[in-house]
């Protein structure tokens, strides 16, 4: 039985990727880098880890380094934040068309300007579209778990795609949390070998990432978008079998005391624990609220989340991120979206909280359930509000 | 007007879009999209083999009787061998005329 262990999460990062026995581990290993990168090479330099770390010169030659490795077959994983994920873009959108199936920790923080270190989800938003699963972990355990479940998803022959685990920079990143965690041997029940179905081999060549010319680049992404969709299954058929393992469970979206809610907060990421507090001191003074959380954030779990609002009054977003100009936050935007259409839409109301390390309280959260409950009473209320903003 | 033929529905592709046959771009014919084709006159052609040599496309084959022949399908029209040609042989035509 494993045995819970006071751990910082990045270094749980570490060792969750050790579990999995990875092979490859390119990474820019100086700032924005967490403790991931550091721990894992002393892990490879120790030999407790038998793989190749690459210290790479730019991010954008991490996540090249990262599709050269998957495509030869190695498991490969990688770490970044912010400004670092910023410099790989042009790569990242490559790994999923290449069907690179490549593990990445994105540690999420504030993009600049100003320069700011912090937490927010800016960073991760700005790839939003770019063709990987995304899932968001709530604390340290899920982090860990997480990353083990994404090894298996994206190297199952159905899928076959790269896929990014979320946490809050520092909230998590930095953070000491008692941490079950799975040793190799525990692990390798669940995670078989990478059996890759093409590899670089110069006995049996190929050619991977040629030119997409107009009469094919069409084709080539509805391939991708339709194996993104498609993972869904695969995604929760991996998590169902976590839990007949290991004994916690995960779903695409999880909710908390949403019986007979009349508004319900939805967030990411680790401001949901502070939520949950908020939502049982409203409940103690006999507010109805409850509270929601997107774990699956690409495919975006539609299905799940019409079923889940059912009933629900209004629905309070949380957005970590400010879709410039767009009137919005990019949660919201997209909860208005799969609601389009449904056959029963709770009223949505957007708030924006959390930007550049600035911390949501339990009070900010009471004061968007607040507003949320008197604008549905009205029927309508801002398209979307910053909360928390000084005005003098 | 070159035809493509290496085209094929999404379900077809290979993972991730690769290539898994060697020389499978000879199927794809690259010519359509020209405004111009060359066309030599034989009687002025002194066999120099400058268009076959200079051609960036290898449009040119050379023929059993020392000529060289044009193949439309992946020429692009950019008139280096009617450039190059030392006998002013290759003249550029419209497409469509």
């Amino acid at each position: 039985m494993p045995k819970k262990v006071g751990i910082e999460v990045s270094l749980a990062v570490s060792e969750a990727v050790c579990a999995a026995d990875v092979d490859v581990i390119p990474a820019y290993p100086v700032t924005p880098q967490t403790h991931i990168v550091e721990h894992l090479s002393e892990l490879v330099a120790d030999g407790e880890l038998d793989a190749e770390f690459m210290p790479v010169e730019s991010e954008h030659s991490a996540m090249s380094a990262c599709i050269g490795a998957a495509a030869v077959g190695a498991r490969t994983f990688t770490a970044t934040s912010a400004p670092g994920l910023a410099l790989m873009h042009e790569i990242v959108f490559i790994a999923p068309s290449l069907r690179t199936p490549i593990v990445m920790v994105i540690a999420n923080r504030a993009l600049s300007g100003p320069i700011s270190i912090w937490n927010d989800h800016s960073d991760i938003m700005a790839q939003r579209d770019c063709g990987w699963i995304q899932t968001f972990a709530e604390n340290g355990q899920e982090v860990f778990d997480l990353i083990i479940h994404a090894f298996r998803v994206a190297e199952d022959p159905e899928v076959l795609l790269p896929m990014i685990v979320n946490m809050d920079g520092f909230t998590l990143s930095h953070v000491i949390e008692p941490i079950e965690l799975l040793s190799a041997s525990e692990v390798s029940q669940y995670l078989k070998p990478f059996e890759p179905q093409l590899v670089l081999d110069p006995k049996n060549p190929v050619t991977m990432g040629p030119v997409g010319v107009p009469e094919l680049y069409t084709e080539a992404r509805q391939q991708a978008e339709s194996v993104l969709n498609g993972s869904k299954k695969v995604i929760v058929r991996a998590w169902k079998e976590f839990a007949k393992l290991y004994g916690r469970s995960y779903k695409p979206i999880e909710t908390y005391r949403t019986e007979g809610a009349e508004v319900v907060l939805m967030t990411m990421g680790s401001v949901t624990e502070t939520a949950m507090t908020a939502v049982d001191r409203m409940r103690e003074k006999g507010i109805e609220v409850g509270l929601m959380r997107f774990r699956l954030w690409r495919p975006f779990p539609h299905e799940e989340f019409r079923r889940a609002v059912r009933g629900i009054k209004a629905l309070a977003v949380v957005d970590r991120a400010i879709s410039f100009g767009a009137q919005g936050g990019p949660v919201c935007s997209k909860v208005k979206s799969a609601l389009y259409g449904a056959p029963y839409q709770p009223q949505v109301f957007g708030f924006i909280s959390g930007l550049g390390g600035r911390d949501i309280t339990v009070e900010m959260f009471k004061q968007m359930v607040k507003k949320a409950i008197r604008y549905a009473k009205k029927g309508e209320g801002p398209v979307y509000e910053l909360i928390g903003v000084r005005e003098r | 007007m070159a035809k493509v033929d290496a085209i094929t529905g999404w379900r077809n592709l290979e993972i991730g879009c690769a290539i898994t046959e060697p020389g499978s771009s000879r199927k794809l014919k690259t010519g359509d999209w020209r405004s111009q084709r060359p066309v030599t006159d034989y009687d002025k052609c002194i066999k120099c083999g400058l268009c076959w040599i200079y051609c960036p496309d290898m449009v040119y084959s050379p023929t059993r009787d020392g000529y060289f022949k044009w193949n439309g399908d992946y020429c692009k029209g950019c008139g280096i061998c009617a450039h190059e040609c030392p006998k002013d042989a290759i003249t550029m035509i419209m497409e469509g005329e």
